[in-house]
């Protein structure tokens, strides 16, 4: 598709067509003449060969619609934006955040929380992260402005719980430490992209 | 004389509980194959394949409160189920359901009652189930029931006379009413069958079938989009279940009857034993209801009056003159 194809947003007229659906006949003789053309070329039955195809799709073809939901689940888009989950660095397994406060800053509804202080190595520590799920809207600005792609959305979208403050500590939203080696990069919002190598430029020595 | 008293009455008790039992597990069916035509699973839940769905439903229908509205007329309120589903088992009285078999030692024929009026009879017992809806609706001081009780009026003023027509140049052929010489008629093989004869009469008798049992395309009496649920709109549990369990048995009763009169009844076809044939040829005409109920719209009260009086009725009338001539020339 070339782009100028793609800009054009005047939907609606490129691809209708109209239907060849004849006159509404008049006169009695013309009413008649239609209910004879129509018998004779068995119309009904085109309506009866559509819904057995249909079944035979369905049974035999493996066309079958329904997905039973809690039992089977279709596939999200990596780039859904679920409930939140941050990541660990894979070298030490110690959290990415750096608490630097830009979710905290970003959060469009205030649902993000964060506490931090100096660890006994005069470093940056969380000592206390909550996200208000009751409150956010998943806009994913949190993940976009985030520098060390440490606070992610994930792709758990089944959230009733017994508790309000289900999935949304710290802890929660972590990665496991035996789940380490599985932990993947987010390819969704404010992830960088796969050519994001190539396109960075060295910082001049003059800055 | 005894030995007659009491096959007769296992007979019809037999009938009583295979034909409800396959009457609630039709429900089942037409759940299912809609279902698998909407590319659906239908129900899959209770039991494999959700076959225990109807015993399910079975117990909820049974423990339901029986609800009789405070205005309505307590005796014809109550009454009304029992007519529907009690004609649609005395119809099937004069049905040969099966070829005569031996069982025991005995020879058993599979008919309460070989009467020389069978298709009258059988006929007019589906006429009379009609009143079950008719009252209902009345008696329940409801105005849909009104609607669907003027409706089901309808409909019996408009298919019955066609269902009647549309038998009669059949009947002409045989020469008699009773099923059980149609079938003998057919005992040639599939060249007999009268549907080969008689085409129109088939057709017209399946369109009326289809009014008769009210199927999709006349579906007028209980349409849910239009009246609610129309003549048993105030009905639940058992007395509303009497109602369906009666529309589908006489569902099974006019797959019967088309096979008998028309399609070779109980005659044995190439390798297939004759009590086979049958059923399967009831279990198409069973399809073919629901396959027609998911493909076709359905019509108007006035376009089904339309479509009886003035195209069915000359139709049949014209078939039966064609038939006469026919048979004299």
């Amino acid at each position: 598709m070339s782009l100028d194809k793609l800009k054009n947003r005047n939907v609606g007229v490129q691809n209708y067509k109209m239907l060849d659906l004849g006159h509404t006949p008049e006169s009695g003789w013309g009413k008649f003449k239609q209910v004879l053309k129509r018998s004779v070329k068995l119309e009904l039955f085109v309506g009866l060969k559509v819904t057995i195809r249909e079944m035979f799709k369905a049974l035999f073809m493996g066309e079958m619609h329904t997905v039973k939901y809690p039992f089977e689940k279709l596939p999200i888009s990596p780039r859904y934006r679920a409930i939140h989950e941050m990541k660990r660095l894979l070298e030490s397994g110690h959290y990415r955040c750096i608490g630097c406060g830009l979710c905290e800053k970003i959060c469009i509804s205030n649902c993000i929380k964060m506490d931090t202080r100096y660890d006994e190595e005069q470093r940056k520590e969380v000592s206390d992260y909550t996200i208000n799920f009751g409150r956010c809207i998943f806009c994913g600005y949190c993940a976009e402005v985030c520098p060390e792609l440490a606070i992610v959305h994930g792709g758990r979208y089944e959230t009733a719980s017994e508790q309000r403050a289900s999935y949304s500590n710290f802890e929660d939203m972590l990665t496991p430490m035996d789940e380490l080696m599985n932990q993947k990069e987010y390819p969704g919002f404010g992830a960088p992209t796969p050519v994001a190598d190539k396109n960075i430029k060295k910082t001049p020595l003059a800055y | 004389m005894d030995g007659y008293i009491i096959a007769t009455v296992i007979k019809a008790i037999l009938i009583l509980a295979v034909i409800s039992a396959l009457a609630g597990f039709g429900t089942y069916i037409e759940r299912k194959i809609l279902a698998f035509i909407q590319r659906r699973l239908g129900p899959m839940h209770v039991g494999p394949f959700g076959v225990l769905q109807i015993a399910a439903d079975g117990i909820k229908l049974f423990t339901k409160e029986d609800f009789i509205p405070s205005g309505a007329n307590k005796i014809v309120f109550m009454v009304a189920p029992i007519i529907t589903a009690a004609t649609a088992f005395i119809a099937l009285a004069a049905v040969p359901l099966l070829p005569e078999f031996t069982l025991f030692g005995i020879d058993v024929k599979p008919i309460v009652s070989d009467m020389n009026i069978g298709i009258l009879f059988v006929i007019a017992m589906m006429g009379v189930g009609l009143y079950g809806p008719l009252l209902a609706g009345m008696a329940q001081e409801n105005k849909w029931g009104i609607i669907g009780s003027a409706r089901t009026a309808i409909q019996f003023l408009s298919y019955e006379v066609v269902t009647g027509l549309s038998l009669l140049a059949p009947i002409m052929m045989v020469g008699s009413l009773s099923l059980i010489d149609f079938n003998t008629y057919q005992a040639g093989g599939i060249g007999h069958w009268i549907v080969w004869t008689q085409p129109v009469a088939f057709i017209l008798f399946l369109i009326s079938g289809f009014a008769e049992t009210n199927r999709t395309p006349f579906d007028l009496l209980e349409n849910e989009a239009e009246v609610i649920s129309g003549y048993a709109t105030e009905y639940s549990g058992m007395r509303w279940g009497m109602f369906f369990i009666g529309e589908y048995a006489n569902m099974i009763t006019i797959g019967f009857l088309a096979s008998l009169i028309f399609l070779g009844g109980f005659n044995p076809l190439w390798i297939i034993p004759g009590g086979l044939a049958i059923i399967l040829k009831v279990a198409f005409f069973f399809f073919l209801m629901l396959w027609v109920r998911s493909a076709w719209p359905h019509i108007r009260p006035d376009q089904l009056m339309w479509l009886c009086w003035k195209v069915l009725m000359p139709l049949a009338v014209i078939n039966i003159l064609i038939t006469g001539l026919v048979m004299m020339a």
